[in-house]
């Protein structure tokens, strides 16, 4: 009987040591698994029956004679080989895919909660949380400081906002003096003034923010118009909710409708002229020599003007709301205010209930 | 008599403005939008432009630009403008020079 054992001692070799690649290759799937729950009595077995299946193989090889000898006789047995050996790839490939898909979902987890870190981090603040972000982006430490003061300033102001609003509500309910309620609609237009002039001082640090309107809900941003809502839109929310008016009211009322929608306009198209004119800058001179070339510096001069339509428009919204309080009475201002703030409040609500709605699958 | 004060006491309605200066643009938007077609001068247009800012200044003016005179007296910038509009005062000053189809 032949036996050239030097022929066989590859096979024999990859026979035993086969398993043991093998093994080594689920070691690896397990290591980029990371918390993979495959239990170690899991890798023993399978790596036993890889074990067995190899050693089964390779003494097939070793007595290729005996296998002759067989053959003829048993050609059942090469088919119920083959069938096993079916059987056990298809198993492994079921074994992979699985571990695969487990990685995925391990992966995925751990996206989730990345995005769900960074919404945090990012709602904290940009100087908070996105300090490396700010950084990159290249915006300056006062500036994150100056949004940073707003944003924990506007905080308050809501809440102090909510404050008056429901002391107004009950006021309204309660049928208090004309002079209590005075000093309720007073504080309550003060509180608005007192918002432009946070925003005028954010306004110096970054003129964007205040455009952006980032520190609003979705809704309230959706109406937002050079920062802010609309003089003439709040006239359109005031007016129905403070009937009956007298007929001077009446016309005192249309003229500010009137006067206020002509001044919006005006500052709507100033702001149209201004974007023409950085675009005009920007695209000006030859295209192809890089980013930092003069049309850059220049546009940034005729950019400065946007701080100023921003103040113009908050200074449209303060007289718009002095002006009507000058036109009604105490009561109506004061039905007025609550509309206001409770229009807000809706939009507010709007925001919320647009984020939560819900979505099919994507 | 500096150019500023002439032509404030020449005209009944005087825009002083910058052909870049878009917060100009809008007052004369405004203007338009009330039927007044008011005197403008473009001080980046003037070769005593530099002059007449400084004279501006003088007269009381924060910035130069866009600076409204009705009737020879200062009503001010924008935000004084805008005030006077909402609060109804500023239609009755420019009665006098608003166009006939007004």
């Amino acid at each position: 009987m032949d036996f050239p054992s030097t022929q066989f001692v590859p096979s024999r070799t990859m026979g035993t040591y086969e398993p043991i690649h093998q093994i080594g290759m689920w070691g690896e799937n397990f290591k980029s698994i990371g918390n993979a729950n495959i239990s170690a009595s899991v890798i023993v077995d399978v790596a036993n029956k890889l074990e067995n299946e190899s050693e089964t193989t390779s003494h097939e090889m070793l007595t290729p004679s005996s296998k002759h000898d067989q053959e003829a006789s048993k050609p059942f047995d090469k088919v119920q080989r083959r069938l096993a050996q079916n059987r056990e790839a298809a198993r492994k490939s079921r074994l992979r895919k699985k571990a695969y898909v487990q990685q995925l979902e391990n992966s995925r987890l751990k996206l989730i909660q990345l995005e769900q870190e960074l919404e945090h981090a990012r709602q904290q603040g940009p100087y908070v949380g996105g300090g490396l972000e700010a950084g990159l982006l290249g915006i300056s430490r006062a500036v994150n400081s100056g949004i940073a003061a707003f944003e924990m300033k506007y905080e308050r102001w809501m809440e102090e906002q909510n404050k008056n609003m429901c002391e107004l509500r009950s006021a309204l309910n309660a049928q208090i003096s004309d002079i209590e309620l005075r000093i309720l609609v007073e504080s309550g237009m003060s509180h608005y003034f007192e918002l432009f002039r946070l925003k005028s001082i954010v306004a110096k640090a970054d003129v964007f923010y205040v455009m952006s309107g980032t520190w609003k809900t979705s809704a309230e941003r959706f109406f937002s118009w050079i920062g802010g809502f609309r003089p003439s839109e709040l006239l359109k929310v005031l007016v129905p909710q403070i009937d009956p008016l007298t007929d001077q009211q009446i016309f005192e009322v249309c003229n500010l409708k009137q006067s206020c929608q002509q001044a919006e306009d005006a500052l709507s198209q100033g702001m149209e002229k201004l974007q023409e004119t950085v675009s005009a800058t920007l695209a000006s001179g030859q295209m192809g020599q890089g980013t930092y070339v003069p049309q850059v510096a220049m546009a940034m001069e005729k950019l400065e003007a946007l701080v100023c339509f921003v103040n113009q428009a908050d200074h449209l919204r303060q007289e718009t709301l002095q002006q009507m309080s000058y036109i009604l009475t105490t009561r109506q201002s004061a039905r007025g205010l609550l509309a206001l703030g409770e229009y807000t409040q809706r939009l507010q609500a709007l925001s919320t209930l647009w984020a939560n709605r819900p979505r099919e699958p994507a | 008599m500096d150019k500023v004060t002439r032509l404030v006491s020449e005209n009944g309605l005087v825009l002083f403005s910058k052909s870049s200066c878009c917060l100009c643009y809008a007052l004369k938007i405004l203007f338009q939008e009330v039927g007044v077609t008011p005197t403008v001068h473009e001080l980046d247009q003037d070769p005593e432009g530099r002059e007449m800012e400084r004279a501006l200044m003088r007269l009381g003016c924060n910035v130069p630009v866009p600076a409204v005179f009705i009737g020879g007296k200062l009503v001010g910038s924008t935000n004084e403008v805008m005030s006077l509009h909402l609060s109804g005062g500023l239609i009755p000053l420019l009665r006098p020079y608003q166009s006939i189809s007004n």
